[in-house]
């Protein structure tokens, strides 16, 4: 699960990492007011106008704003609230902004990048940082990975101060600030084990021109298996920058993500429905989802799966492929069955039972004399659909 | 010969008085495994599955009382990673973890536990294993498998049947078919499942079906480049899934590297694997390599 910057800043600030003094504002109406404050506050006239959308990218999209006084800071504010932004990571349809993070402007001196995530090959957890901050942390690794420090951290034993000396002297720095910087890298760790975070990340991690280190961005990650107790987690969610499909599909405990080509798809298993989406690309279509009903789809199941898949108007065929095991094919045949009484479909579907009570599965869809295509396997199933659009 | 397990396996069930529990110990049972005991915190002394199969309050009793070897979890994610450690500290060889949703943190500290006892775990978030006309162990059909010469390692449930349901199609069939489960940490990797089926006498091929996220499959395929004699057939599902989205399972997602489907297709064809473009290919894919060595 995602949250915004302005969120992660708050849980920061409990975990005592410095961060500098912001509120977020949700309607236009406060933006003066939030403004002064922040101003007052700060004991500083320039403030950052930043937006606050799940994707990232922001500054190059124009959603991040110095503002040297009251003036600009409103014109800015005004400029970026409700805009559409859109930077590499939300696509062409962009993401609405729907908050702004007002923050005092900061005399930066040096930039670093800072991040936690699991090492997936170790099981162990990686902290790295590196001077090249506010950079692309990819490309830093890819053109110059000597100058990424990492420690290797052991769930068991955890967090150790020589762990976070090894990374502020990694970032030659000296006095106060390398202090600071350790006293940052322990928190953030503490942050990280105790909100169950997937990632936390600080791009820039900076060096003020007072010598104070300070978290200037914030970017944190849940572990979605862990939120059930991570209940002031979870009160984070934001579903305004959720795909609206995806979360109806939540609510049926669908699994199903959004995709821009017009052949919907229904799978059981998440590896059977990734291939089938794959086959049908093979085979000259383009998937319009990723929809995987589970392990145990009932009739129920496959019902709510159509619906959700007809909500997407580009949809223009749909491919149902179960290998059941533990799911027996002759349910999923009557919930398509009837599914399509019900909601009388107008787009072709071509269906591929195989595997517990395929038979009875045949039968019954040839008995309901609905148009429903029959495939005998993937490729069959994949060659159908794209061919009946 | 089969790898993993075997007619000899001796099993306990975690969970076994749920619901997924006892409807699959069952359906293990009928299969032919060798379940000996299960357990559930509070039910000790009860029977369970006809009053067949006794139910203990801890794994370190069942063991002790069965002489059981191998373990099989059903319970809650909430539960799962501690039922895991339970079983490794009750001197438990092998642990199958079915469990879907295990917080990564909590399996973080779990590996660690197994590392130092030196228990295999396969899982979490798996279909587990099936050693043909022998032990199934876990939530996979047993009907579609056909005792055969084939090895099949994956790491999700349904494409790991679909590619069973191919090998039968072109009269191949299995020794031992494993679901290594799709979380971003699990027990048991890819590599170590292949070289299980490299010594394993009767295993004469591999299919190796992995998916988009993490370097699992990279590293067995440079592994299989220098130690494996015998073909291997390999999918990656995934090829048009969108980067940085959450594909099902929890360790399906692309975070860009070498963890995309073309780039491990890639790195699984220099090493000498036979890789699918699509997955209608495996079974004749199989077919072929086996004929031609």
């Amino acid at each position: 699960m995602k949250i915004h910057e302005y969120q992660g800043k708050e849980i920061f600030r409990s975990f005592n990492i410095p961060v500098p003094i912001g509120y977020a504002v949700n309607k236009l109406d406060d933006v003066e007011k939030v403004i002064k404050k922040v101003q007052n506050e700060s004991k500083k006239d320039a403030v950052v106008v930043k937006a606050q959308i799940h994707a990232g990218g922001r500054g190059k999209g124009g959603g991040v704003k110095f503002s040297s006084g009251l003036s600009t800071a409103v014109n800015n504010a005004n400029k970026i609230f409700g805009m559409n932004l859109v930077t590499h990571q939300t696509g062409e349809r962009g993401q609405k902004v729907r908050k702004i993070l007002i923050e005092e402007a900061s005399n930066i001196s040096k930039e670093f990048y800072c991040a936690i995530t699991l090492d997936r090959s170790l099981g162990l957890f990686v902290f790295m940082v590196s001077t090249e901050g506010g950079m692309e942390i990819e490309k830093v690794a890819e053109e110059t990975p000597e100058k990424i420090v990492k420690v290797w951290i052991d769930p068991l034993i955890g967090m150790k101060s020589f762990h976070a000396r090894k990374l502020a002297f990694g970032l030659q720095l000296t006095g106060s600030a390398y202090k600071e910087a350790v006293s940052l890298f322990l928190n953030l760790f503490k942050c990280f084990i105790r909100t169950d975070a997937s990632l936390a990340e600080i791009n820039p991690l900076v060096l003020t021109n007072d010598n104070k280190i300070v978290a200037l961005d914030c970017k944190l990650n849940f572990d979605g298996n862990a939120l059930y107790r991570q209940k002031d987690i979870l009160s984070l969610r934001d579903t305004n920058e959720e795909d609206p499909t995806e979360l109806e599909a939540d609510k049926f405990d669908l699994n199903y993500i959004k995709l821009d080509g017009n052949v919907g798809c229904m799978v059981n298993g998440a590896g059977l429905a990734m291939a089938t989406m794959d086959i049908i690309k093979i085979s000259g279509g383009e998937p319009a989802n990723f929809l995987d009903v589970g392990g145990t789809a009932s009739a129920d199941t496959v019902k709510n799966g159509f619906k959700i898949i007809l909500s997407d108007k580009n949809v223009k065929a749909i491919l149902i492929n179960i290998f059941g095991g533990i799911v027996r094919c002759d349910r999923v045949a009557n919930g398509v069955v009837e599914a399509v009484k019900e909601l009388g479909l107008d787009v072709p579907v071509v269906v591929r039972l195989e595997g517990t009570n395929s038979e009875e599965a045949k039968e019954i869809l040839a008995r309901s004399k609905l148009s429903i295509i029959p495939a005998s396997d993937m490729k069959d199933a994949a060659l159908k659909v794209v061919k009946s659009i | 010969m089969s790898i993993l397990v075997n007619k000899n396996s001796k099993v306990i069930v975690q969970g076994i008085t749920g619901g997924e529990g006892a409807f699959h110990s069952q359906q293990m049972i009928d299969y032919g495994s060798n379940i000996v005991a299960g357990v559930t915190p509070g039910k000790g002394g009860s029977f369970i599955l006809k009053q067949n199969i006794p139910v203990f309050n801890s794994v370190e009793e069942a063991q002790s009382n069965t002489n059981a070897n191998v373990s099989i979890i059903f319970v809650p994610p909430a539960f799962a990673s501690e039922a895991i450690i339970e079983a490794s500290e009750a001197n438990i060889e092998l642990i199958v973890c079915i469990t879907e949703g295990v917080p990564i943190n909590d399996m973080a500290i779990a590996m660690r536990v197994l590392e130092k006892n030196k228990t295999k775990l396969i899982g979490p978030n798996c279909p587990g294993i099936i050693s043909v006309d022998e032990c199934k162990l876990g939530i996979m059909p047993g009907f579609i498998c056909k005792k055969g010469t084939i090895g099949v390692v994956s790491k999700s449930g349904t494409l790991t049947y679909e590619a069973i349901g191919q090998l039968a199609s072109v009269g191949l069939g299995q020794t031992t078919a494993v679901g290594i489960g799709g979380d971003p940490i699990i027990g048991t990797t890819m590599k170590e499942i292949l070289e299980l089926f490299e010594k394993d006498q009767e295993t004469e091929g591999v299919v190796m079906i992995g998916e988009i996220g993490g370097q699992m499959e990279n590293e067995a395929a440079l592994w299989a480049k220098k130690n494996m004699t015998k073909p291997v057939v390999g999918f990656i599902a995934g090829q048009t899934a969108p980067p940085g989205r959450r594909m099902g399972h929890a360790g399906a997602i692309v975070s860009g590297g070498d963890d995309t489907a073309e780039a491990k297709m890639q790195i699984m064809k220099e090493s000498g694997i036979e890789v699918c473009e699509s997955v209608a290919d495996i079974g004749k894919k199989m077919k072929k390599s086996l004929e031609t060595t």
